[in-house]
């Protein structure tokens, strides 16, 4: 029973780490600029995680085969060098490789979070509401208008609860729900909510962040290959939460200049 | 240390009435059992509605016979609908969270054992401890009551973000009187653990034996006890958060909605709330909560494996430290739930080191383990199967945390199925392990009768294998960006993945079929099972000195503590082992004072 108990373990843990080994359920290919730091500290966290989990199951494993059903008479023996020495060993082992993770993640994240907009970024609104995402570009004059939210109405496509008879900055505003993007350009998005809380999440772009109702957050990110990738809520908003999603369209800068005007145009 | 038992047995003499003695019983034994008792349903509830929302997920489109029952409006013709998806996944991770992975190790097996293994007659509150479950009890029923009352339980989930958990039934089916009632059943519950905490840290430190020194208590009366001090500070904090939950919807108060929040076209009339003070105040109880559910099971692993490895551990002083080590740093940690919350990214750092660093503590408790192995007598039984299956299911969900602590990788994980593998395998297969492990080696001393060894093995290794199958392509799905709470898979780069989920959803069938098993050996074994002897595993501490079933004081003549509790390996008259209580002097590698 108990060398079948090993060799089960054994099994489970080879049988787990194959689908990681092939990658045969893995993140899409990158298309940010930040990204490959992202995807580096991954390989390496899953380099770390997979050694310590075969390591940890296989002399589990080892130690069950080798020292279960013995005689009563057989000499009880101690495993040299004690607690003192697994003491030792773990946090010179794992604190070297958690401070490590630490520091090289510090750095990914920073990447992502501790760096401002280029002054040229191109500024886009992302409203996200129960159970749909929509987007807003500033005009020609650069410039959104400001958020009413008690002039927010569906019926009459007001997405945004824009005053445009009032806010001359509101007259020229773009709102699609589609998410359009030049290739290569900066993005700076500026995340508000509508009602509840959800979260913009973009596999490829290597992009996830939660709508905060009364708390608008902002991103930047590049997109660097053109293409349409799917928008996700990832923060439970309720019953057509499955369901929410747009998508991220990622386009030379003349299909994005033409698909820009098209959209004026509406 | 004192000798103050008998003055607790003073409180309350042996009950009479049939009301006394099995429903509002003060004894302590009596109140264990009631909690297992719940646990047992509410586990059982708890994986129906598993099995409900994963054919639904294998299977979108499937009549599921019977549902009708459950929610006519929310299964026409059988087939689930996305809210009563998310209804189930709301009470499955409530019930499962609270009422189970709380209730069992701690407050059943706690309640039981705690005063024996102390050398205690009853714990110091014994109308407080009753108080303590029948509060639960409500608190569950509560909870249960949503299912009937308007439309049904609230679908936000067992953490019940902010605002959605305040706005009302506008938010969507349930989120009126389902979210009310989840928040009192929740109160409630932390009322019953608040008593019940206040009763484990006196038991531990004021009505320990003569003789009871605290480094001479058994590893079990540790965890308990570490894990009643971080009960203590939890429910505290998760308490008045239910409260102002509760007042957003009954009183017009605005403490978890914002300004300017649009519902249907319409501005709600709140102002001035913050969606992010209920995810720090959720979190604040909710990861020490999930050390709340695991460090029991840490005790009880240590407790069965020491009896079977028939050897001291490395040290058993390391094992103590770790576990308040885990217990001290599950408060700094619970930023790494809100990596990408909008909080200020800086935290973000912040949080993610302790939690890092909090994988030392949990890799020595491991390497202690399995290096005690090394050397040892191990003995395989049901109990110290389930205690082994515990070590590597721990490690497999613990090394998912290093993923985990790191905001940069969590922006690719975070609500991901990769955390639902990660939480499921860590605290909750591991911290279910741990019960069946005590469930298997303390039913003797419990019910008087010993469990079918034959069936206890069945249920291991089809648990085992089972929970591997379901817990561990769950990080796959992660890392592919499988989402997790979407009741349906419409996006295109999930179709793909849907075979993985099938496959999911019959291994989950078959590991909850080993569960029935489970509970037909427990239900048998209680009537039919052979009678136990007193000290069936040849164990040390003070549960196995007194006779079985155990007398309503617990103990026919006080005993006097001689040793620290686990002295396996030694020669003495009874044969390898020497009990805590038996005055014999024999030759050991180490003895606490």
């Amino acid at each position: 029973m108990a060398k079948l108990f090993a060799v089960t373990i054994f099994v489970i843990a080879i049988l787990s780490a194959i689908p990681i080994l092939r990658h045969t359920w893995v993140a899409p290919e990158d298309i940010s600029t930040h990204g490959a730091l992202i995807d580096k500290q991954m390989s390496e966290t899953m380099a770390e995680a997979g050694i310590s989990f075969l390591a940890a199951q296989f002399v589990l494993g080892f130690f069950i085969w080798k020292f279960s059903n013995r005689p009563a008479d057989a000499k009880i023996t101690k495993f040299p060098g004690g607690a003192k020495g697994l003491v030792i060993a773990a946090f010179l082992v794992v604190g070297i490789e958690v401070l490590a993770l630490g520091v090289f993640g510090a750095k990914a994240w920073a990447n992502v979070y501790f760096t401002p907009p280029s002054s040229d970024a191109m500024p886009i609104q992302a409203q996200a509401g129960q159970f749909a995402f929509y987007f807003r570009y500033p005009g020609p004059d650069k410039k959104f208008g400001g958020i009413h939210p008690e002039m927010v109405n569906e019926g009459t496509q007001n997405i945004f609860g824009l005053d445009p008879e009032h806010d001359v900055d509101a007259r020229d505003d773009i709102v699609a729900a589609e998410m359009a993007v030049p290739v290569n350009k900066e993005i700076h998005l500026l995340m508000h909510a509508k009602d509840v809380g959800h979260s913009f999440f973009v596999r490829e772009l290597r992009l996830q962040q939660d709508f905060v109702p009364g708390l608008d957050v902002t991103l930047h990110f590049t997109a660097t290959k053109v293409g349409k990738y799917e928008i996700v809520c990832t923060q439970l908003c309720g019953l057509g939460h499955y369901n929410m999603k747009a998508y991220l369209n990622v386009m030379p800068q003349a299909d994005f200049d033409a698909w820009l005007k098209q959209q004026a145009g509406q | 240390m004192h000798d103050t038992s008998v003055h607790a047995a003073a409180h309350h003499g042996p009950p009479t009435t049939f009301l006394r003695k099995h429903v509002f019983s003060q004894d302590h034994k009596v109140i264990g059992k009631q909690y297992y008792a719940l646990a047992l349903v509410a586990a059982y509830v708890g994986m129906f509605l598993s099995w409900l929302m994963r054919i639904h997920l294998a299977w979108t489109n499937a009549a599921i016979p019977g549902l009708q029952l459950l929610s006519q409006s929310g299964a026409p013709g059988g087939v689930m609908t996305p809210e009563l998806y998310l209804q189930l996944l709301t009470m499955h991770g409530t019930i499962m969270v609270f009422f189970v992975l709380t209730t069992a190790p701690f407050a059943a097996f706690g309640n039981y054992f705690l005063p024996i293994q102390v050398g205690a007659e009853d714990m110091p509150f014994p109308r407080f401890n009753m108080m303590s479950f029948w509060v639960t009890f409500t608190a569950f029923l509560f909870l249960m009551a949503s299912f009937f009352v308007g439309d049904g339980p609230s679908l936000g989930g067992w953490t019940q973000y902010a605002p959605l958990n305040a706005v009302g039934s506008v938010g969507g089916p349930g989120q009126g009187s389902g979210v009310v009632l989840w928040a009192i059943s929740i109160a409630l519950f932390c009322v019953g653990q608040l008593l019940g905490s206040l009763n484990f840290i006196t038991t531990t430190l004021d009505l320990r034996v003569k003789g009871m020194s605290l480094m001479r208590l058994p590893l079990t009366a540790w965890a308990w006890f570490i894990t009643s001090c971080m009960g203590l500070t939890a429910f505290a904090v998760l308490m008045p958060a239910c409260i102002l939950v509760i007042l957003d919807h009954v009183a017009g108060t605005s403490f978890f909605v914002p300004s300017g929040t649009v519902m249907n076209d319409q501005i709600l009339p709140h102002s001035g709330g913050s969606t992010l003070l209920w995810q720090h105040l959720f979190w604040f109880f909710g990861h020490p909560e999930v050390y709340i559910a695991i460090v029991p099971g840490l005790g009880i692993v240590s407790h069965i494996l020491l009896a079977n490895m028939r050897r001291q551990m490395l040290s058993q002083r390391v094992l103590i430290y770790s576990m308040g080590a885990l217990a001290i740093l599950s408060y700094i940690v619970y930023g790494h739930h809100m990596f990408v919350s909008g909080m200020n990214p800086f935290s973000s750092l912040v949080f993610s080191f302790p939690t890092l660093v909090i994988t030392i503590p949990s890799t020595i408790v491991v390497l202690i383990w399995t290096f005690s192995l090394y050397g040892s007598r191990l003995r395989i039984n049901s109990a110290s199967l389930f205690a082994l299956g515990f070590i590597s299911m721990f490690v497999s969900g613990g090394v998912s945390g290093f993923f985990l602590a790191q905001p940069s990788l969590d922006i690719m994980l975070h609500a991901t199925y990769f955390v639902v593998g990660h939480f499921h395998l860590v605290m909750g297969v591991a911290a279910m392990f741990g019960i069946f492990a005590g469930t298997y080696f303390w039913f003797p001393k419990m019910a008087g009768r010993m469990m079918n060894e034959t069936l206890g093995k069945i249920h291991f290794w089809l648990s085992f294998v089972g929970a591997y199958c379901v817990f561990m392509p769950f990080h796959y799905l992660g890392m592919a960006g499988n989402v997790r709470r979407y009741a349906t898979f419409v996006d295109d780069f999930l179709q793909p993945l849907i075979p993985v989920h099938r496959f999911i959803t019959i291994a989950a069938l078959i590991t909850g079929f080993a569960q029935l098993i489970f509970l037909f050996n427990l239900i048998y074994s209680h009537f039919r099972g052979p009678i136990a002897s007193q000290n069936p595993w040849e164990a040390t501490s003070l549960e196995w000195s007194t006779p079985t079933p155990v007398p309503w004081n617990n103990f026919d003549k006080h005993p006097v503590v001689y040793h620290d509790p686990y002295q396996y390996g030694v020669k003495s008259s009874v044969g390898d082992y020497v009990m805590q209580a038996s005055p014999e002097q024999v030759e050991t590698e180490h003895d606490e004072k």
